[in-house]
C-alpha cells in the first residue's frame, strides 16, 4: 500500500505535484485532491475522500426506521430536508402508506426552501473562490430569512429532521405562511442585485465561460446528476421525470443548458432559484387542511424486500436503497449521494486548465464533502 | 489664525535645525542626528498611517459587505487593529525547518524597506518634502519594484510548492505591469518637462493635469490606477496571494511579526501609489486652481495644502480598496493578456498622444 502512494508521486520531467486539501480554503471541507502541475496548467488531479466517513449507512442497520432519518441530515447538511423527505419516501413505499396532502405540500414547500438557500450558499461561495468576498454576505443576507422559517417551523436551522415516514414531524408554524411569502418577495427583489455583481462582470465572464467543459456523453456516462449534468444539456430532473410529493400538482421548467462551461452550470442554478420561487409560489396558498401525518404503527416493519426511491436534492439525484429482511431496522442500506458521482467528472473537467479553473470548477459543481464521504 | 494658515514644515524643521546646531557642534554628527530623527519620524508615521488604513479598509469592506465592520476595542473600533498588532508582535514567528533561514527573514524586511523608501521624494504638502530628487519619478518607478524581490525571495525560501507558485506569478505580473505604470507616468512627464515631483506639482499651478490634459491624461489615469492596483498585488490582481488557489502564496509560511511587515508593506504601497497618483495627476498639495479666476484661487489657498494632498490621496485609495471588495479575481493567463493585449498598446498610443498635444500646445 506504501508503495502505491508513492508511486503515485512520481512526475514526468517538468511536472511537480501539489496537495490541495484536506485543508484548504477552497475545497469546502475535507477534501483532498492530488494535483500534477505543469506551472499553472493542471495535468491531471485525482481526488482522495475518506476523510469525513462516518458509516452512516452501517450504523442506519442497527437503527430503527423512524431514527436511521437524522443521520441523512448530516450527510447533504445544506438539503437536510430532501434527506429526510428521500429515506421518508422509501419507508413509506415499502409500508405502501398514502401520506396525506397537507403533509405532501408542506414537504415540497421545504423541499424547494431548502434548495432555495443551498442555491444561495453557493452563489456566495462562487463568488468567494473566484475572489469576490462582498456576494458571500450579500447571499446570507436572504439566505439568513430561509433559516429563520426553518427554525420557527422544525426548530433547527440546518439539520431540521423534520420528515418522518407518514408525513411531517409537526403541523407548519402559523407564521409560516405569512413569513414565506415575505422571504419570496425579498429574494425575488434580489436576483437583479445578484447579477449586477456577479453574472455581468466581465472579470466573472472571463473566469467561467469555457472553462472546465462537460459534454452531454461524459456527464451521462460519469452518472453526473443535477444542475451539472442539466448544463450540459442532460434533462435528470427527477421532479419532473418521476414526481414526487407535490411535484406533479406544480408548474415549473427543467432549465437546461448547453455548453456544459461553468458559466453555464452558474446560469442554471440562477434560474433555479427562479423556478423554486415559482413553484412556493404556487403552493404557499393552497396547502390543504387535513392531517399532517398519517397514522403509522409505534414500531415500524417493512416487508421483506428492496425499496428504492429518487430525490432531486440542489445537487443531483440522491438515491436510497433500503434492502429489508422485515425487521425493525434495515437490513441494508445504502445512498446514491450526487456529489460522488459530480466528484467523479472533476478530473475529467479540471485537466489542461489552470489552478484557478480547477477552482472555478470545484465551485460550480458545487461539492459538499460530507455528502460525498457519508 | 494667520500663523496657522501660513503654516509650513520648513519653519519647523528650519527651527529644529538651529536648536539641534547648538547642541551638537560636529556637523557630520550634526547630519547623522537630522538623519535618524527624520527616518525614526517618517517610519512612526507610516506605521500610524497603516493603522489607520488598516482600519479604514476594514470599515470599508464592512460598509460594501452590510456589514459594521470593528465596533468593540476603542471608539468606533478603532483601537482593533492596534490589539491585532500586539497579537502579532506577541506571536510566535516561525521559521520552518526547511526553509532558507536567511532569505526568509530577509526578505519581509527587504518588502518594508523598498516600499519606504519610495516615500522620500513624495510632497506631503507646501515645503515639505523630504528629497527632492530631480529624477523623483524615475526613482519612484525604480525603487517602487524593489518589492517583487522580496515577495521572490520569501516564495523561494519558504521551500514551499504553494510560496513558489504564488511568487512566480507576482515576478511574472510585477515585471509586465510595471511596464503601462511607466507609461502613464512619461505621459505627465512629458507635459510637465520635468522628472522632479516637486516641479511636476507646481507646474499645476493653474489646473490639474487630468484637468488641464483633456483625454488622453484621464485614459493615463485610468491606466495607471488599473496597473498600480496590479503592481502593489491588490485584489481584484492579488495573484500572488489567492487565497482561494495558493492559500495565501509568498507568505503562506510566514507567521507573527514577518507576516505582519508584508501587510506593513503592503498597505504603505498602497498610500505610495495614491500618492504618486495625486501628485502628477490631480496636483498634489496643489489647491483647485482655475487659471485666470484669481479670487476662486484665494479661496481655495485657504485650505491647508496637506488637507488637499491627503484628501486627494484617500480618494483614490477608496477608489482601489472598492476594487478588492467588488471584483472577482482574474486568472493568472488572463492577468498577463490584459496587460500585453490591452494595457500596453492603449498606453503606448497614449504616449504618443499627449507627446503631440505637449507639442502642439493643445492643453490648457
Amino acid at each position: 500500500m506504501r508503495g502505491l502512494i508513492e508511486d503515485d508521486y512520481v512526475t514526468e520531467e517538468g511536472e511537480f505535484v501539489i496537495n490541495i486539501g484536506p485543508q484548504h480554503p477552497s475545497t469546502h471541507g475535507v477534501l483532498h485532491l492530488k494535483v500534477w502541475l505543469d506551472g499553472e496548467t493542471v495535468k491531471k488531479v485525482q481526488p482522495h475522500l475518506g476523510f469525513i466517513h462516518r458509516s452512516i449507512e452501517k450504523m442506519s442497520e442497527s437503527l430503527s426506521y423512524r431514527n436511521f432519518i437524522f443521520a441523512t441530515s448530516r450527510m447533504d447538511y445544506l438539503a437536510a430536508h430532501i434527506n429526510n423527505e428521500a429515506c421518508a419516501l422509501t419507508v413509506e413505499k415499502g409500508l405502501q402508506l398514502e401520506v396525506p396532502d397537507r403533509a405532501k405540500y408542506i414537504r415540497t414547500i421545504l423541499a424547494e426552501l431548502t434548495r432555495l438557500q443551498s442555491h444561495l450558499l453557493w452563489w456566495g461561495c462562487t463568488g468567494l473562490d473566484l475572489g469576490a468576498v462582498t456576494p458571500f454576505f450579500y447571499a446570507f443576507r436572504e439566505r439568513e430569512f430561509i433559516m429563520e422559517i426553518m427554525e420557527e417551523t422544525c426548530g433547527a436551522r440546518l439539520t431540521q429532521n423534520f420528515m418522518v415516514p407518514g408525513g411531517v414531524m409537526y403541523d407548519i408554524h402559523p407564521n409560516f405562511q405569512k413569513r414565506t411569502k415575505e422571504v419570496l418577495t425579498q429574494i425575488k427583489s434580489k436576483f437583479q442585485e445578484y447579477d449586477n455583481i456577479m453574472t455581468g462582470n466581465v472579470i466573472f465572464e472571463n473566469r467561467t465561460k469555457g472553462v472546465g467543459l462537460l459534454s452531454k456523453e461524459d456527464a451521462i456516462s460519469y452518472g453526473v446528476t443535477g444542475p451539472t449534468a442539466r448544463a450540459s444539456g442532460v434533462s435528470c430532473d427527477i421532479r419532473k421525470l418521476i414526481p414526487y410529493s407535490a411535484y406533479d400538482q406544480v408548474q415549473f421548467d427543467e432549465i437546461l443548458g448547453t455548453g456544459g462551461d461553468c458559466y453555464a452550470r452558474y446560469m442554471i442554478r440562477m434560474h433555479e432559484m427562479k423556478q423554486s420561487v415559482f413553484i412556493i409560489e404556487q403552493l404557499i396558498d393552497n396547502i390543504p387542511e387535513g392531517e399532517f401525518q398519517a397514522k403509522t404503527k409505534n414500531v415500524i416493519k417493512l416487508p421483506k424486500g428492496e425499496f428504492y426511491q429518487r430525490v432531486e436534492t440542489p445537487r443531483g439525484e440522491l438515491g436510497v436503497f433500503i434492502v429489508s429482511d422485515g425487521a425493525a431496522s434495515p437490513y441494508r442500506i445504502k445512498y446514491r449521494s450526487p456529489g460522488f458521482s459530480n466528484l467523479s467528472a472533476l478530473p475529467l473537467m479540471a485537466k489542461g486548465g489552470k489552478i484557478g479553473d480547477l477552482v472555478a470548477i470545484m465551485s460550480t459543481i458545487d461539492l459538499v464533502i460530507p455528502d460525498i464521504d457519508r | 489664525m494667520k500663523i496657522l494658515l501660513t503654516y509650513s514644515f520648513s519653519s519647523l524643521a528650519t527651527y529644529i535645525h538651529h536648536l539641534l546646531a547648538e547642541l551638537i557642534t560636529n556637523s557630520l554628527l550634526l547630519q547623522v542626528t537630522e538623519m535618524v530623527i527624520l527616518g525614526v519620524s517618517l517610519i512612526a508615521f507610516l506605521v500610524v498611517l497603516c493603522f489607520f488604513l488598516g482600519y479604514m479598509e476594514r470599515k470599508v469592506a464592512a460598509f460594501m459587505e452590510i456589514r459594521l465592520g470593528p465596533n468593540r476595542v476603542g471608539p468606533k473600533g478603532s483601537m482593533q487593529i492596534v490589539a491585532d498588532t500586539l497579537k502579532l508582535l506577541l506571536k510566535e514567528g516561525l521559521t520552518p525547518d526547511s526553509a532558507d533561514k536567511f532569505l526568509f527573514n530577509l526578505a519581509p524586511v527587504i518588502m518594508v524597506i523598498g516600499s519606504m523608501m519610495v516615500i522620500a521624494p513624495i510632497a506631503f504638502a507646501k515645503d515639505f518634502q523630504l528629497y527632492d530628487i530631480n529624477i523623483g519619478v524615475l526613482y519612484v518607478s525604480a525603487v517602487s519594484s524593489l518589492g517583487v524581490i522580496g515577495i521572490l525571495m520569501a516564495g523561494w525560501s519558504s521551500n514551499n510548492k504553494y510560496s513558489l507558485l504564488g511568487a512566480m506569478r507576482s515576478g511574472a505580473q510585477i515585471v509586465s505591469y510595471e511596464l503601462s505604470v511607466g507609461l502613464s507616468l512619461i505621459s505627465i512627464v512629458v507635459l510637465s518637462g520635468s522628472l522632479s515631483l516637486g516641479d511636476i506639482v507646481r507646474s499645476q499651478e493653474n489646473g490639474w493635469w487630468i484637468i488641464k490634459g483633456h483625454i488622453p491624461v484621464i485614459i493615463s489615469f485610468v491606466i495607471f490606477i488599473i496597473a498600480s492596483t496590479a503592481e502593489i498585488n491588490r485584489a481584484p490582481f492579488d495573484m500572488a496571494e489567492a487565497e482561494q488557489e495558493l492559500t495565501g502564496g509568498f507568505h503562506t509560511e510566514y507567521a507573527g511579526m514577518k507576516f505582519a511587515m508584508f501587510l506593513l508593506s503592503e498597505y504603505i504601497n498602497l498610500f505610495v501609489v495614491s500618492a504618486v497618483a495625486a501628485t502628477l495627476f490631480l496636483g498634489g498639495w496643489m489647491p483647485f486652481h482655475i487659471g485666470g479666476l484669481d479670487g476662486f484661487n484665494h479661496i481655495m489657498d485657504f485650505i491647508p495644502s496637506s488637507v488637499w494632498f491627503f484628501s486627494k490621496t484617500f480618494l483614490i485609495i477608496f477608489i482601489i480598496m472598492q476594487f478588492r471588495w467588488t471584483f472577482p479575481r482574474l486568472r493568472v493567463d488572463q492577468l498577463l493578456t490584459l496587460e500585453w493585449k490591452y494595457l500596453l498598446p492603449i498606453s503606448m498610443v497614449n504616449v504618443i498622444l499627449v507627446t503631440v498635444m505637449a507639442i502642439m500646445g493643445w492643453h490648457f
